[in-house]
């Protein structure tokens, strides 16, 4: 089962700065993260890339997008 | 998925660039000295216009503002971005926009003006710069020990468009009342007769360059704030890519058109008292940072449906009221006589709202 993060509603920099929490004490596997806005989907994106997590999906949704994230140990 | 080209690095350069050029084009085209572009300042502005405050030196409607709004609210529509939302601490957002105007009005700029007074030979504003980092740094400390301002629910399409239609609202004041050649006054409307507030670009340019910049800054999501602040705490450099074109370009625009005097003394509308200009980019960058984006940003939410920024905005221009009614607000002589007692409060205010407003 995989984790789910939730950001709808929040404002920048929180999507992130929850997405990067999670990476932090997951270091590894995979993760949803929901959020409302296009900007916190480019925002979170470019956050896990840049951690070495790679971006497998981006579903659109009633709230805006979810992202699946996932990183190999 | 639609790939957005203006978010991605070279995007986000492109649109610094764009912005720096544009901003001393405008200096040249009219507007005041190295303030082709200041948020704060404007918005202080259309304070004045509207009489608000009665600082007869700083009275204009500026296009500018006007047209950020609504090119971003164009641009939000046309890719079907416009998310309608609110909710989240709009109290304490409006209080952050009050304090952020007076933080910015002691230095004498927002932002984007830091960086264009930076780019134009203007010493000073290395201490502006320097306070906004600071600012922005303790914001950061805040947001690490969980400070949060809630979230925000979407809401009604009219919820997003009150400030659009404020804007619209604003214009057409403008255009039923014009300025009148000599007269401080057009119907309701307060022009200036001299000072920064008189020295604006042609309205037509003004309002299209607003759009155009609006409208470039939805899509990339330009944010001078979120440049130190995703450099602080992610060490992520992709928004400050941006911010460094608009320097890069503004100081390249302003060499060639005349425009870069390097020096301290006499800057235009500048002061030298370096520990205040240092003090208020400091309350204005903790400002900026707790509210989630610079004034810029703000407005840009705001016309893409967030009705929280919007009411940052309305805080902003409030407190431009505040600045120039009780005296906080700087002049090229140096700070007012209020101003220091004002920027204390601020920063006591701001780091009140940064302890209590905490999720573990």
């Amino acid at each position: 089962m995989s984790i789910l993060v939730d950001a709808t509603g929040l404002s920048c920099p929180q999507p992130v700065l929850l997405t990067m929490n999670k990476i932090k004490e997951m270091q590894h596997g995979q993760m949803m993260i929901q959020v409302d806005t296009d900007t916190s989907k480019e925002n979170v994106s470019r956050a896990a890339q840049s951690q070495g997590w790679e971006v497998t999906n981006v579903q659109e949704n009633d709230i805006g997008y979810q992202l699946t994230i996932k990183k190999d140990a | 998925m639609n790939k957005n080209y203006f978010s991605t690095r070279w995007g986000i350069i492109g649109v610094g660039a764009f912005i720096g050029v544009i901003a001393a084009l405008l200096q040249k085209l009219g507007n005041p000295g190295n303030m082709g572009i200041c948020v704060a300042c404007f918005e202080r502005d259309i304070a004045g216009a509207i009489g608000l405050h009665r600082a007869g030196v700083v009275q204009y409607m500026r296009p500018e503002i006007i047209g950020f709004v609504l090119g971003s609210l164009v641009a939000a529509y046309l890719f079907k971005e416009f998310r309608p939302r609110t909710g989240s601490a709009p109290i304490v957002r409006f209080v952050l926009g009050v304090f952020a105007m007076i933080g910015a009005l002691v230095f004498l700029g927002c932002p984007w003006r830091a960086l264009l007074r930076f780019a134009a030979g203007d010493a000073n504003a290395i201490f502006g710069l320097l306070g906004l980092t600071g600012g922005i740094w303790i914001g950061t400390l805040f947001l690490k020990g969980g400070y949060n301002l809630g979230r925000a629910q979407k809401t009604y399409t009219s919820v997003g468009w009150l400030l659009p239609l404020t804007m619209i609202g604003f214009l057409a004041l403008m255009l039923i009342f014009p300025q009148v050649k000599g007269e401080p006054k057009s119907g309701i409307l307060f022009y200036s007769m001299k000072g920064p507030g008189m020295i604006h670009a042609p309205l037509l340019i003004s309002l299209m360059v607003g759009l155009g910049i609006g409208f470039l800054a939805q899509r990339s999501r330009f944010c001078t704030m979120g440049a130190f602040r995703d450099l602080i705490l992610f060490r992520q450099a992709h928004l400050f890519t941006g911010l460094l074109a608009l320097v890069v370009f503004a100081f390249i625009t302003n060499l060639a058109l005349g425009q870069f005097h390097p020096g301290v003394a006499g800057q235009p509308v500048a002061h030298t008292m370096q520990i205040w200009n240092f003090g208020g980019m400091v309350l204005s960058g903790l400002a900026f940072a707790l509210a989630g984006g610079c004034p810029g940003r703000q407005l840009f939410l705001a016309g893409e449906g967030d009705g929280d920024a919007a009411i940052f905005v309305m805080g902003m221009i409030v407190g431009a009221g505040f600045a120039h009614n009780f005296g906080l607000a700087s002049s090229p002589k140096g700070v007012g006589p209020h101003g220091i007692a004002a920027l204390v409060i601020g920063l006591l205010v701001c780091v009140f709202i940064g302890f209590t407003m905490r999720k573990k």
